[in-house]
Parts: structure tokens; sequence; C-alpha cells
């Protein structure tokens, strides 16, 4: 199962008003590469996993996923809240608020919603972990295309530490890829 | 929130990111000593900070203890925290 923390991963500061910066970031909430794809995704296929460390960290990973897209949305969400109409009107995020309002809504910048299409899971612990692996070097690039157009330095400090973690976690996928691979060769169970 | 509130929780937050750091590395060097001894000091870091802050201002999970009323639901919920004013110009 799994429990609430009533705190963010990361202390999420917003320096300005920004409705045309919150409907650009939205891509990473829900975005094909973006925090609820890495995190459906994972927690997806843990279970055909052959390792505990496979299992772990797909868990893990997984639920940290979720806490940036928690993060993600508080981003989108700080950089509306106290826009007045008429400074939303003519900006991109004017499409977002005709459905949405300022809830911030799993689609995409440019406008298409999430869809399962996004991620996979194969049954396949080779192929699985290379997709995650491809996954963190997306979203790695992603998140320097947010920063190359962002000017918040509240803004970019978050972007940066989310950047770092996808680093962080190809690292770990890594890791975990060759201990399946050990397994694998171990068993020569294919 | 007051200033001193937000401090002890950026405190919970720093130790807590840490343990996420030494939870993914574990998970995939499960053998590591000087890593589980890492993890076991913010471990133990992070429980005492987390007592700390809700025996004060309430719990940050349902698990935990409460005064009347219900303190978990208490705001700032933590996407409407400031860390930093929102300015609009």
């Amino acid at each position: 199962m799994w429990i609430y923390e009533k705190k963010l991963e990361y202390p999420v500061r917003v320096d300005s008003c920004n409705p045309t910066l919150a409907s650009l970031i939205i891509e990473q909430f829900g975005g094909a590469d973006g925090e609820l794809s890495a995190g459906i995704r994972y927690l997806t296929q843990r279970w055909t996993m052959p390792t505990n460390e496979a299992k772990g960290i797909l868990t893990d990973i997984g639920t940290e996923e979720l806490a940036h897209w928690e993060m993600i949305g508080t981003l989108v969400y700080k950089l509306t809240k106290n826009a007045p109409v008429d400074k939303i009107k003519d900006t991109p995020f004017a499409a977002s608020y005709a459905n949405h309002g300022k809830s911030p809504f799993p689609h995409n910048a440019a406008g298409v919603p999430w869809t399962a299409t996004f991620i996979n899971s194969k049954d396949d612990p080779v192929a699985d972990i290379h997709e995650d692996m491809a996954a963190e070097q997306k979203a790695r690039a992603t998140y320097e295309h947010l920063i190359n157009l962002s000017d918040d330095p509240g803004v970019n400090d978050t972007l940066r530490f989310l950047r770092e973690r996808e680093v962080v976690h190809y690292q770990r996928f890594g890791e975990t890829l060759r201990i399946v691979e050990e397994y694998k060769d171990s068993k020569k169970y294919y | 929130m007051d200033y001193n509130q937000v401090k002890l929780l950026q405190e919970i937050m720093e130790v807590g990111f840490a343990l996420i750091e030494t939870n993914l590395y574990l998970d995939t060097h499960p053998t590591d000593e000087r890593a589980l001894m890492l993890h076991n000091t913010h471990s133990r870091k992070y429980n005492d900070l987390y007592n700390r802050y809700s025996s004060k201002y309430g719990p940050l999970t349902y698990t935990g203890m409460s005064r009347c009323p219900w303190e978990y639901i208490q705001g700032p919920w933590p996407w409407e925290i400031e860390y930093e004013k929102c300015h609009w110009d």
C-alpha cells in the first residue's frame, strides 16, 4: 500500500506569476516523458521483475516519481494562482484554463491528455529496464529544455533538482539492469 | 505557517531526502555496510525530528496521534507553503 506524507520532497519556490511558463512545465505533469508516466510505468512493471533488487528499485523510484509529480503540480499551481484572468487571456495557458481553470491537469504542453499508451510493461525485465533508462534520459532532456525556457530563479532551482534526480535514477536502473542480466545468465531461463 | 514550523519541516525534508538517496542506493547495493551505516544514522535523526514535529504541530501521516480537532487536515498543505512570496509585476 501507500501512505501519504504531508510534505514535498523538495521545497518548491516560485518567484513570479507566469502562466505561460506554467503551460510549458505542464509537459512534465501529463506528457509522455513526464513524472506521471514515470511513476505509473515503474510501479506497473514491478510484478514481473525477477530479483528483489529490481522489485525494490521500481517500487522506490516509482514512488519518488509520484512525489515529483506533486512538485510539478505545485510549480504549475504557484505560477498561476495569483494571476488575474486578463493576464492569462493572451498566454498559451488560456487553452488549459478554458477547461480546467487553474487546476493542473495531466495533459502535455500541447494539450494532449495523459494516456497509458505513453508507457509499457513487457514481462521482460531487460526490455522494461531499457525502457526505464531511456525514459530517465528523455525526462532529463525535457528538464534541460524547460530550464532554457524559464527565467524564474525559484522555478529553475526546482527544475535543476528534478533534472539531477533523472541522472541518479538512470544510474540506479543501470545497476539494476546488470543485476538482472547476471541473474538471467545464472538461470538461463529463457 | 510560522517560521519555526517551516524550519523544522524543512529539516525533516532534508533528512528525508538523504534517506531517499540511501534507500535507492541500498536497493542495488544491499551489502554496502558504509551505506547502511549512513542510512541508519539518518533514520534515527529522521525519527527524532519527525516525533518532535508531530508532537508540536500534528501528524504528517494519518497513522500519527492527534489532539482534537484532527490536526492532520490543518493547512497549509505542502503545495500551499510559501517558501517565498509570489509577486505579480
